[in-house]
């Protein structure tokens, strides 16, 4: 009786956001993946579909449409990525050198990402606009400014990189966060073992190298995450910027044509299926990384 | 046990709040009276032409209420998304717009529309609407919505100085003018063609099959015996990707593309008939240019004599909460008054055909012309000939085709769009 004492009341109080998570993620996962795997390729017949296994899964592949998105989708995640990355690292690296007023650049960097990506979207259409010459606009007319001509170009139309413009928003929305964690893992390294390195005669690039970076691995990887998953599963931006064009076509604007425009659930299902899956293969392995540090600590 | 106990109660909150939401929309006690009239008509000209007919629901209807449920964004997408999760639920307006013809047999066939016949008896409508346009919204003996307006999707759109500048006495008549004049304005270093986002690109698609198969031909691909892998259609796709080497950098929507002809940068540009409000209106809602002198239209090339027609028109949905306030309303919309107070603002011509033309100026005294002695044949990209998931796998394929610009491809995929429709 005293034992039950001890976990009903704990039990009790986490049960209802069990439940709701059980009803409204998992179950509805669940219901999904099992549509996904019936043939209810329209929405009138109001019979539930018959069981076809993975059909839907494997006859998505011979679709042109689904491999230029999944394509699309690869380009996206690399650039972006490795750009916001890339570029929050080295913002800061160059807040964490001891910049003037650092607690302002902190605050503009981080701005952009109270902003929606439907509202960066809007304004990126316009500057990513793809007229160039004497009708470009943007930033294409920027570059016509400067005598950078040979600098525009079609940005989110282009067949083959499109969807490396089309990450340049994203990357400037989520840079100055990514920033923010680099930062708080630069200040997370003891000064002692800076001073350490440098007694030991390392230089200051040393100290970086076999230092400072080694420690920030778990921040990379929250970082790495956190960018990958919204990246995998980017819609409005791309909505925003283009709407449902096939030449910004990624699996989540694919889904909405699926499910709204040709009214096959089973497909949108298959769709939304795969983005989760490639969203759980990013995550995963993050997760048994770190239940097995939780071990070891 | 304590579970499902608890879930049960989530769910039934959840249905609580269900139910309150709708309430809240239909205005709690007074629910009987108000009209749920689902549009989505929210841009300058439409929501005035609504406005219009609202106040003349008003003025007959005084025991009902107008209540404006639209949700904005061009063509209705969202809206159209937002409509069908209502319609899933059981929880229909009392009416909604929609395009007539195939868009609306989703619907049709899963059972959520009333037939429209009593109506059409009632107010004789089969006499004052064109035989030909109620042939092409009849499905099995039954008619569905009640068209309130006629758009026209079969237009060129032109510069008459920049036609001037290269060389061009008049409007191309067929598809070889056509590709002739696009050549010419290519050498005088303007853009021949200007096009916008995917869709507009379905748009030039429907005129361009249309003007290469003529009316018959065009009119039997949307029927049992269709067949789109003969040589015909190989040779329209041919026409469509000439054509298409002659387009400017594609545009962000159809407005940037029209207005590439108004400014004089571009010759031609194939839209419906929406944008002559567009070059015309006064620079709020419009670019306030002059009427053939700034721009100037035509049929596009070989269809002059059919009219590629679409419409906006109202339903009555199966459990409607106030079914006697939706045939009120859909009395209004099919009323002579009603078409002549809303046209003339959104910038269409009425269904009926005794409309009072002298309300009808300029292009449209031009359209209502045409609109009474032209063959009709109904548009792709507007849900008139193909259902949502046909129109969505041409609209796929020609966004396909528009980056390896394969013809044989195209076709193919044509072709199994409209096997696969189950239309």
């Amino acid at each position: 009786m005293t034992r039950v004492r001890r976990w009903l009341p704990g039990l009790l109080l986490v049960s209802p956001s069990i439940i709701l998570i059980a009803v409204f993620v998992y179950g509805l996962l669940g219901w999904n993946l099992k549509l996904a795997m019936t043939d209810k390729h329209n929405e009138i017949a109001e019979i539930p579909g018959r069981f076809v296994g993975l059909e839907n899964f494997t006859g998505i592949w011979s679709e042109e449409r689904w491999g230029l998105s999944v394509r699309h989708s690869i380009v996206f995640t690399v650039v972006f990525v490795a750009g916001a990355l890339v570029l929050g690292w080295l913002l800061a690296f160059l807040m964490e050198k001891g910049i003037r007023a650092e607690s302002g650049f902190r605050a503009v960097y981080l701005f952009p990402m109270a902003i929606s990506f439907i509202a960066t979207g809007v304004v990126w259409r316009w500057l990513m606009n793809s007229a160039t010459g004497e009708h470009a606009v943007g930033l294409n007319r920027l570059f016509h400014y400067m005598g950078l001509d040979f600098l525009q170009w079609q940005w989110f139309r282009d067949p083959d990189w499109g969807m490396a413009a089309m990450a340049i928003p994203a990357v400037w929305q989520m840079s100055g966060y990514i920033m923010a964690l680099f930062l708080a893992g630069f200040r997370g390294v003891p000064e002692e073992l800076r001073e350490a390195a440098r007694v030991d005669g390392c230089g200051e690039w040393g100290v970086y190298r076999h230092v400072v970076l080694p420690m920030l691995r778990p921040v990379t990887l929250s970082a790495l995450i956190i960018l990958g998953h919204i990246s995998l599963k980017v819609f409005d931006l791309v909505v925003a910027v283009s709407g449902k064009q096939i030449i910004t076509d990624v699996p989540a604007t694919f889904m909405w044509t699926a499910v709204y425009d040709s009214h096959d659930p089973a497909k949108g299902a298959t769709i939304a299926s795969y983005i989760v899956l490639s969203v759980v293969i990013f995550v995963v392995p993050y997760l048994i990384w770190n239940a097995r540090k939780g071990n070891r600590s | 046990m304590a579970a499902v106990a608890v879930s049960v109660a989530g769910l039934l909150t959840l249905s609580a709040c269900g139910g309150g939401d709708k309430q809240d929309t239909a205005g709690g006690p007074a629910a009987h009276k108000k009209v749920e009239v689902f549009s989505w008509w929210t841009g300058p000209g439409e929501a005035d032409g609504l406005k219009a007919m609202r106040d003349i629901f008003a003025k007959e209807n005084s025991n009902f209420e107008f209540f404006d449920a639209a949700v904005a964004g061009g063509s209705g997408d969202q809206a159209r998304a937002l409509l069908s999760s209502k319609l899933q639920a059981n929880q229909p307006p009392d009416t909604f717009q929609g395009h007539a013809g195939a868009e609306l047999q989703g619907y049709i066939k899963s059972g959520k529309l009333e037939s429209l016949n009593f109506l059409y008896d009632e107010l004789k409508l089969k006499d004052v609407l064109p035989q030909q346009l109620i042939d092409q919204i009849t499905v099995e003996g039954q008619v569905y919505s009640v068209p309130v307006n006629i758009h026209r999707s079969n237009v060129l759109w032109f510069n008459p100085s920049v036609l001037k500048g290269a060389g061009i006495s008049g409007a191309p008549k067929t598809v070889e003018e056509f590709v002739a004049d696009l050549e010419k304005v290519k050498k005088s270093g303007k853009i021949p063609l200007s096009i916008g986002s995917q869709w507009t690109l379905v748009h030039l698609l429907e005129s361009v099959l249309l003007g290469s198969l003529g009316t018959d031909a065009y009119n039997a691909l949307w029927t049992a015996s269709s067949d789109w892998s003969n040589a015909n259609v190989t040779k329209a796709l041919d026409n469509f990707k000439t054509i298409l080497s002659y387009a400017g950098t594609p545009q962000d929507d159809w407005q940037p593309a029209a207005k590439q002809v108004a400014d004089g940068e571009a010759a031609f540009n194939i839209m419906g008939d929406w944008a002559y409000g567009y070059f015309h209106n006064p620079p709020e809602g419009g670019l306030g240019k002059e009427s053939k002198k700034d721009f100037d239209w035509a049929a596009s090339p070989g269809t002059d004599g059919t009219f590629m027609w679409l419409s906006d028109s109202f339903t009555l949905p199966k459990g409607a909460p106030n079914r006697d306030g939706a045939i009120a309303w859909l009395k209004v919309a099919a009323s002579k008054e009603g078409q002549d107070a809303f046209n003339p603002l959104k910038g269409s011509i009425p269904a009926r055909k005794d409309a009072d033309q002298s309300l009808y100026k300029d292009y449209l005294s031009w359209s209502l012309e045409q609109w009474a002695g032209d063959k009709l044949a109904g548009s792709i990209q507007h849900g008139v000939v193909a259902n949502d998931t046909w129109r969505t796998a041409i609209t796929d394929a020609v966004g396909l085709f528009q980056q390896d610009k394969d013809v044989a491809k195209l076709q193919q995929a044509l072709v199994a769009a409209a096997k696969n429709s189950g239309q």
